[in-house]
């Protein structure tokens, strides 16, 4: 399989994510310039984090509109895997591939540290080699992390399994000193309705290598070369996916999001 | 504007210099410069470009040494690192902007030092910040504080460079200065480094990156190279205003031409913007530039030629590209929407000459700029303080009863707390090198595609330097060195940050020539050339001047970084706890300029501890080869608190899976002074238990081991002629202290921990 590391101006994980793809994982992998137009020949799509843009409008705002977006969609639609971390997780939200906004964080300070999340669902493309309810310790690194979504959204996504990772206490206790950002829920990432797009906070990325203490982020890449592979075991079959037909909330930002 | 002024009686004053200065600039030009040439004189002969009262001082800095590839004098210093990796890396100050706008002035600090290390040719790879404040019982010092950290974090992690280390002090003295160094490493292919050197007559002069406006005219003339005033908030409008994201760009963009071939040399655009570029890159190869500033792109309009020589508008970089190669450069920049300007070429002779609307308005040597400036010898006289602070009794300072109740709190000092409020708010994981994050004595990063790592750290006691200034410069490289060690490196080469007051007080310069002289006698005796720096004088406001601080920077390398890498924290139950060097315990000898003496008692004092180089080396060298062949599973230096502090912070635990440990310590009553032969246990009648807990004596080294590896231990220890003392063993919740059999502290680490870790929010809420 090939990976398509995609990169705006101002990513700055691009080559953090292409390392563990191509040096860690020894996958075949490119860098995609965000002003091609194409994703022909790739097996799956990470959006790496960084600034993009700089940031300096609501986050992801500017990149949803950059020329390689129309193929994530059409890669999305088409049912293939799609990662966003951090800066890839808010553009995926304005580009409304994903529902709710983020805020910034309740401290209102950047944060660096570990945290740790809980897979909450262990049978899609990005987990399928954890175990469910598994606890995983990955740092974040992010000023707006604090994931919002009304109500209604909120009902969806934790009813149909699509909340993928909250954050956790060491123990995988849900507490709200275990949640680093504000995040509703404690929501860390979550998954679109056909289950082919996530959108992470926390760098699986630089997790990844024993050298560097933390290797609980790898198994998100390994579950999408398995997936991919098809040597997943379970594939997730969104329960109401056949029934409810509600369309995604796209991530309008705007104002009342904030910043 | 001075040069749209009409000439005045004194022109001289406009640009900060003097009237002799002004005399020379007549005897260089053969006539009087007109008001554009004299704003660039004013800016190239100011003491922050100029060096001019410190360079006849720097000539005693050891600066060569094999490793050496470039030397102070460039962008940055090269140290080869074997397997053709070579590291570029330097430190430098953003103290006055910092004050005065703390988001931006420290953020254009970082931006700044990021330049110098891609103008090498080099991926940066690392950040680490070195800052000093007012105590945090002040609002003002809170802002700054908080404003400086937000600042760092911002450019930093928006470029994507890791902050991964650093210090953090808090001194009444900084309170009207405070100390903002940035310190910047990158990685280079050996035989890819650039310099900045304009070459080869008729070769393109190239202006990338962000176009040109009137922010931070006069950032290196007027704030840098004066003190404050009660007006000092007046020169906001001075200082620049930093876009980390165009910085990105630009890096990428640089990297990506300088692989072209299409770069003869090039140079980042930092204080004295265009002027300090140019005449540095003309002076630097032996050619002349000739700029026409029409050419220079603008975000203004209306800027007078003088604006824009003197601009310091942040993100640009000046290129000498070869001649035929300019759509080569401007094919590159066009891909990150970048500008890259033609703006002039290098010309025969060596004259920096400045065009607009086809008129020359200034056509001067470059050397007379970069080079000519005048040398000063300023008298020097030993500062009155000190005769008090020598002669103060050690004998008259009472032992506190409570002694576990003065481990706690200078755990919950600032100076010692707990840091993560800060390094939280700095990505030290972009790129994926970290290995030891910050928080233990040096941070450490991988070499991907080697063995190999990097161990980083900067280290300077203020307080030290003040009481003694040649003791405390060597004190501070004898630090950086071993917190270096004790990461299972060796140390490779300095970077110094000089921050000093006004040095035309007499004091100021004797505290400053005592202080390289210190740092020269220490970067010899453990064999760290110093290939680069900074020196930030006049940092003074309303008279006060802060404590003579030199910063050291230090790069070592660690063979092996899997086997190697080391951190400061206990690990396992039932180790052994040893002390490798001197057990002290003699009060004039550790506690003087301690932060025991400051926290408990109120007093900056005594003389700073004492320090014999030739034992610091054999420590090291014990240390390092104790970790190579894996006996040790943790090294911690004492520094600040002594070793009560040093067995705490060991106990805390890291990151991930290294939990918090008890240990149980039994001190001898005194052991031998520093300097003492090895083993040498006779008590010394002078000891103290204050002095024994909380003493700074140097070249200590506390670590832990396997019990199976104390016979192997003891051997290496005499081998290098290191004192060492097993002292206890890992395990329990508590940290038990005994001296002679008799208890003296026992507190939970988990007690500890919390009031050393709570601290410095709880004084930032």
């Amino acid at each position: 399989m090939r990976w398509a590391v995609v990169v705006f101006p101002g990513t700055n994980c691009e080559l953090d994510c292409h390392h563990v793809v191509a040096d860690v994982l020894g996958q075949p992998a490119d860098f995609v310039w965000h002003k091609d137009t194409s994703l022909d020949g790739f097996d799956a799509v990470v959006l790496p984090g960084g600034f993009s843009y700089g940031d300096y409008l609501r986050t992801g705002a500017i990149a949803r509109f950059s020329p390689i977006m129309g193929a994530v969609e059409e890669f999305a639609a088409a049912g293939r895997p799609v990662i966003g971390i951090c800066n890839g997780f808010q553009i995926l939200l304005e580009a409304g591939l994903l529902p709710g906004a983020m805020r910034r964080n309740d401290n209102l300070k950047f944060r660096c540290h570990d945290v740790h999340l809980r897979v909450e669902n262990a049978a899609t493309p990005f987990t399928n080699r954890c175990r469910p309810g598994q606890v995983l310790r990955i740092p974040i690194k992010h000023g707006e992390g604090n994931y919002h979504a009304d109500r209604a959204t909120l009902e969806e996504l934790e009813r149909n399994g699509r909340v993928v990772f909250r954050y956790v206490a060491p123990d995988g206790a849900v507490t709200p000193a275990a949640n680093p950002n504000g995040s509703l829920n404690n929501i860390a990432g979550i998954i679109n309705e056909r289950g082919n797009v996530l959108g992470m906070m926390p760098h699986p990325e630089i997790a990844a290598e024993r050298l560097l203490g933390m290797e609980d982020g790898r198994p998100i890449f390994e579950s999408i070369v398995a997936y991919v592979e098809g040597t997943a075991g379970a594939r997730w079959v969104p329960a109401a996916a056949a029934r409810a037909r509600s369309r995604e909330t796209p991530g309008k930002g705007g104002a009342a999001d904030g910043r | 504007m001075a040069a749209d002024r009409k000439a005045t009686a004194r022109p001289w004053e406009e640009v900060g210099l003097t009237h002799e200065e002004y005399g020379r600039i007549e005897g260089l030009l053969g006539r009087p410069p007109n008001p554009v040439e004299l704003g660039l004189f004013g800016l190239m002969w100011s003491e922050h470009c100029s060096y001019k009262t410190s360079k006849s001082s720097l000539k005693k800095l050891p600066t060569r040494g094999p490793r050496v590839v470039q030397g102070p004098g460039e962008n940055a210093g090269v140290v080869d690192i074997g397997d053709g990796i070579a590291v570029a890396f330097k430190i430098e100050s953003h103290n006055h902007p910092s004050f005065i706008e703390p988001y931006q002035g420290a953020a254009t600090g970082v931006g700044g030092i990021l330049r110098d290390i891609f103008a090498m040719g080099a991926r940066p790879i690392a950040i680490l910040d070195s800052l000093r404040f007012g105590e945090l019982d002040e609002g003002k010092n809170r802002w700054l504080f908080g404003g400086v950290v937000g600042g760092i974090g911002g450019y930093g992690n928006c470029f994507g460079c890791p902050t991964v280390g650093g210090e953090v002090y808090f001194e009444p003295s900084y309170r009207g200065n405070p100390l903002v160094n940035a310190m910047c490493v990158g990685l280079v292919d050996r035989d890819q480094v650039f310099y900045g050197r304009a070459e080869g007559e008729g070769n393109p002069l190239i202006l990338v990156g962000s176009k040109t406006g009137r922010d931070g005219i006069h950032g290196a003339s007027l704030l840098a190279s004066k003190e404050f005033d009660e007006r000092a908030e007046e020169r906001r409008p001075a200082v620049q205003v930093g876009d980390p994201f165009l910085e990105k760009l630009l890096l990428e963009a640089c990297l990506e031409l300088l692989n072209t071939g299409a770069v003869v040399g090039l140079t980042d655009l930092g204080a004295a913007g265009l002027t300090s570029a140019a005449s540095e890159m003309a002076s630097r190869g032996g050619h002349g530039l000739e700029i026409d500033l029409d050419k220079v792109p603008r975000r203004e309009t209306g800027m007078t030629p003088y604006e824009v020589m003197l601009s310091e508008s942040q993100e640009r970089m000046l290129v000498v590209a070869r001649a035929g190669r300019e759509d080569d450069v401007r094919r590159v920049f066009a891909k990150w929407d970048l500008d890259a300007a033609v703006v002039g070429r290098v010309t025969a002779g060596g004259r920096l000459r400045v065009l607009e609307k086809g008129r020359v308005v200034a056509d001067v040597p470059a050397a007379a700029l970069a080079k000519d400036a005048p040398v000063y010898e300023r008298p020097e006289a030993e500062p009155a303080y000190l005769d008090k602070t020598r002669a103060f009794d050690f004998a008259a300072l009472p032992v506190p009863a409570d002694l576990a109740g003065v481990l706690v709190r200078l755990l919950a000092a600032p100076d010692i707390a707990d840091k993560s409020w800060v390094y939280q708010q700095y990505d030290h994981f972009i790129l994926t090198n970290t290995v030891v994050r910050p928080g233990s004595d040096a941070a450490v990063l991988r070499l991907k595609g080697t063995r190999r790592g990097l161990a980083l750290t900067t280290d300077g006691n203020g307080r030290y330097v003040y009481l003694d200034p040649r003791a405390g410069a060597a004190i501070a490289v004898a630090e950086a060195a071993r917190n270096v060690v004790c990461s299972g490196a060796e140390p490779l080469a300095v970077t110094n940050c000089l921050n000093f007051g006004n040095p035309e007080r007499p004091e100021i310069m004797w505290q400053f020539r005592r202080t390289v002289e210190g740092l020269a006698e220490a970067c010899r005796a453990l064999g760290t050339p110093v290939t680069g720096g900074n020196v930030s004088f006049y940092n003074e406001t309303l008279g006060e001047n802060i404590y003579p601080t030199p910063v050291i920077g230090l790069v070592g390398v660690l063979e092996d970084v899997e086997r190697d890498q080391t951190t400061q924290w206990f690990k396992d139950e039932g180790d052994l706890v040893a002390l490798l060097g001197p057990l002290g315990g003699v009060p004039a000898v550790g506690l003087g300029g301690s932060e025991y003496l400051k926290v408990v008692h109120g007093l900056v004092a005594g003389r700073p501890p004492a320090l014999d180089l030739d034992l610091e080396a054999r420590v090291h060298r014990a240390c390092l080869r104790a970790i190579r062949a894996g006996l040790v599973k943790s090294a911690h230096d004492v520094s600040d608190g002594g070793l009560a502090v040093t067995l705490a912070e060991a106990c805390f635990g890291g990151p991930g899976e290294n939990a918090p440990v008890g240990a149980a310590i039994e001190l001898p009553a005194a052991g031998p002074v520093a300097g003492g032969a090895a083993g040498d246990a006779t008590s010394s009648p002078a000891a103290r238990l204050d002095a024994i807990l909380f003493g700074e004596d140097q070249s200590r080294i506390v670590v832990s081991l396997d019990p199976a590896g104390a016979a192997r231990l003891r051997r290496i220890a005499a081998e290098e002629d290191a004192p060492l003392t097993v002292i206890g063993r890992v395990g329990g919740q508590a940290l038990k202290i005994a001296v002679a059999g008799r208890p003296v502290i026992e507190r939970p680490v988990a007690a500890l921990k919390k009031l050393w870790k709570e601290a410095i929010p709880w004084l930032m809420k």
